[in-house]
């Protein structure tokens, strides 16, 4: 009798066993389903937040043309139509030589400064099998001034013309809609105004977007400088404004105290004051072309 | 007691066939294309999961809407971010049903027409869908395609009025995937 009722109870757990897999067929395979990792994308829509680089990358094969407009200082009244009668201008280039690798190039009219950049994405924000909560990416620039000497008597370097930028760029997409991100910087100038400022600046960016709709964003960003670098009249740089997505655009709009889009100018060389009007009404266009398609593996 | 266990290895034995009667992959192939005048726009994703349970008929699919892949990188990411929000809805199922099954026969090598119907979900939204396809058994493995239309509307897939005439209303999916046999 025994032996029955250890057969019927054989029986019923294999149907239970049976049923249960039953319910669900995929359910199959997540017992030992190797977990992928996956990557957390778009943290902000640009790889710029307004002046910042944003821990975004340009894709592999792409070029992303840049025209960055910032017009006078709102400050300028009426006779000035608040800023809209001057304009400095960058235009440039960005592309991606891989996922993680980007190299970019440009021209402002600010002081006639050429600036080419190179930024790597060595960590890549993830979930799953890898669990990493942020992205960073280390950025390396260089400026050249090309103004004319202003004493074309003494005694000119070339290497006097030069800028260096060190920047270590890490980002969390919090969730959905909030992204935040640290950007601890180093400028180099090779040659200063005064003995009172220094060669090097050491300054911290911070900045974040929070995602309004499914095509606009809120992006604010601030740069604090470490005291005693700079001469008094420089101010920290702060812009707050909104990124525009369309189709293949992303337009930024936004006001910042900032005249200089490369980091050795906004970092190193705000003048424009919040508190009394200094503000820049500016934009970023960016338009994409894909110059090499990816291979679909 | 022999008798006991005769049912007892008949169970056990019954089991096993019932195990041995699933089909599997992790690698099937979906893609889409949409086709318009202006543009079109075409994405591939070869990391399908999809488990087929040949004595019922059942079929299960789980696509990863990240894992399309486009031929623009910006296509990739709007279509994850604007369209198919793959952040809040991460995976398209479907859970449907071969009505014809029972033509089958798993055993021997042919190719067979069948009907699948069930219920599909994208974006978060599930509707009840039926295509034909087809069932190739090769040497105790499957081959299975379909090919079917669908439309982001059915989906609440929002298409703004700027790019309405960039993408098609109807969009063509086309599934094909190599079942092996599942053993556990």
């Amino acid at each position: 009798m025994k032996k029955i009722l250890f057969t019927l109870l054989l029986f019923f757990v294999f149907c239970l066993q049976a049923w249960a897999q039953e319910d669900d067929l995929l359910s199959l395979l997540d017992d030992d389903d190797e977990e992928t990792t996956e990557y957390v994308t778009a943290s902000f829509k640009a790889n710029r937040v307004i002046n910042l680089h944003s821990v975004e990358n340009t894709a592999a094969g792409v070029l992303d043309i840049k025209i960055g407009h910032r017009f006078g200082t709102l400050n300028g009244g009426f006779y000035e139509l608040f800023g809209l009668d001057q304009a400095s201008i960058r235009i440039g280039g960005d592309y991606g030589i891989t996922n993680q690798l980007m190299i970019g190039l440009g021209r402002s009219s600010f002081e006639k400064t050429y600036d080419g950049f190179i930024k790597y994405k060595f960590l890549r924000q993830s979930k799953g099998k890898r669990n990493m909560p942020i992205s960073a990416a280390f950025l390396a620039t260089t400026a050249i001034q090309t103004l004319r000497w202003q004493n074309p008597d003494r005694d000119n370097l070339f290497s006097s013309r030069l800028y260096h930028t060190f920047q270590l760029i890490a980002g969390s997409k919090i969730n959905e809609q909030i992204s935040l991100q640290l950007s601890p910087t180093l400028v180099h100038r090779n040659l200063v105004a005064t003995n009172e400022e220094e060669n090097d600046v050491y300054a911290l960016g911070v900045s974040g977007r929070i995602k309004l709709t499914k095509r606009v964003a809120l992006n604010a960003e601030y740069i604090y400088v470490l005291p005693d670098q700079i001469a008094p009249e420089f101010q920290n740089s702060f812009s707050i404004g909104f990124d525009i997505e369309t189709g293949g655009h992303v337009f930024q709009l936004h006001f910042s105290n900032s005249t200089s889009m490369i980091e050795k100018g906004y970092i190193a060389e705000t003048v424009g004051d919040w508190g009394d009007g200094g503000i820049h009404f500016g934009f970023n266009v960016s338009r994409v072309f894909t110059i090499q398609k990816p291979k679909i593996k | 007691m022999k008798r006991f266990a005769l049912l007892f290895s008949l169970l056990v034995f019954g089991f096993t066939s019932i195990q041995a009667q699933k089909y599997f992959t992790r690698d099937g192939k979906v893609t889409f294309s949409s086709d318009t005048p202006i543009e079109k726009i075409e994405a591939h994703n070869q990391k399908a999961t999809c488990v087929l349970n040949a004595a019922d008929g059942r079929m299960e699919f789980a696509i990863l809407i990240k894992a399309f892949q486009f031929e623009k990188a910006l296509m990739q990411e709007h279509f994850n971010e604007n369209y198919m929000e793959s952040g809040t809805y991460p995976k398209a199922t479907f859970k449907g049903q071969i009505s014809n099954i029972e033509a089958i026969d798993f055993s021997k090598d042919g190719n067979y027409e069948v009907t699948v119907a069930g219920d599909m979900t994208i974006h978060g939204v599930t509707q009840a869908v039926s295509t034909t396809g087809n069932i190739l058994v090769k040497d105790g493995k499957l081959s299975a395609d379909a090919t079917f239309e669908t439309k982001p509307g059915d989906y609440d897939i929002k298409i703004p009025a700027v790019v309405r005439k960039n993408i098609a209303e109807i969009v063509q999916v086309t599934v094909a995937v190599d079942l092996a046999p599942f053993n556990k």
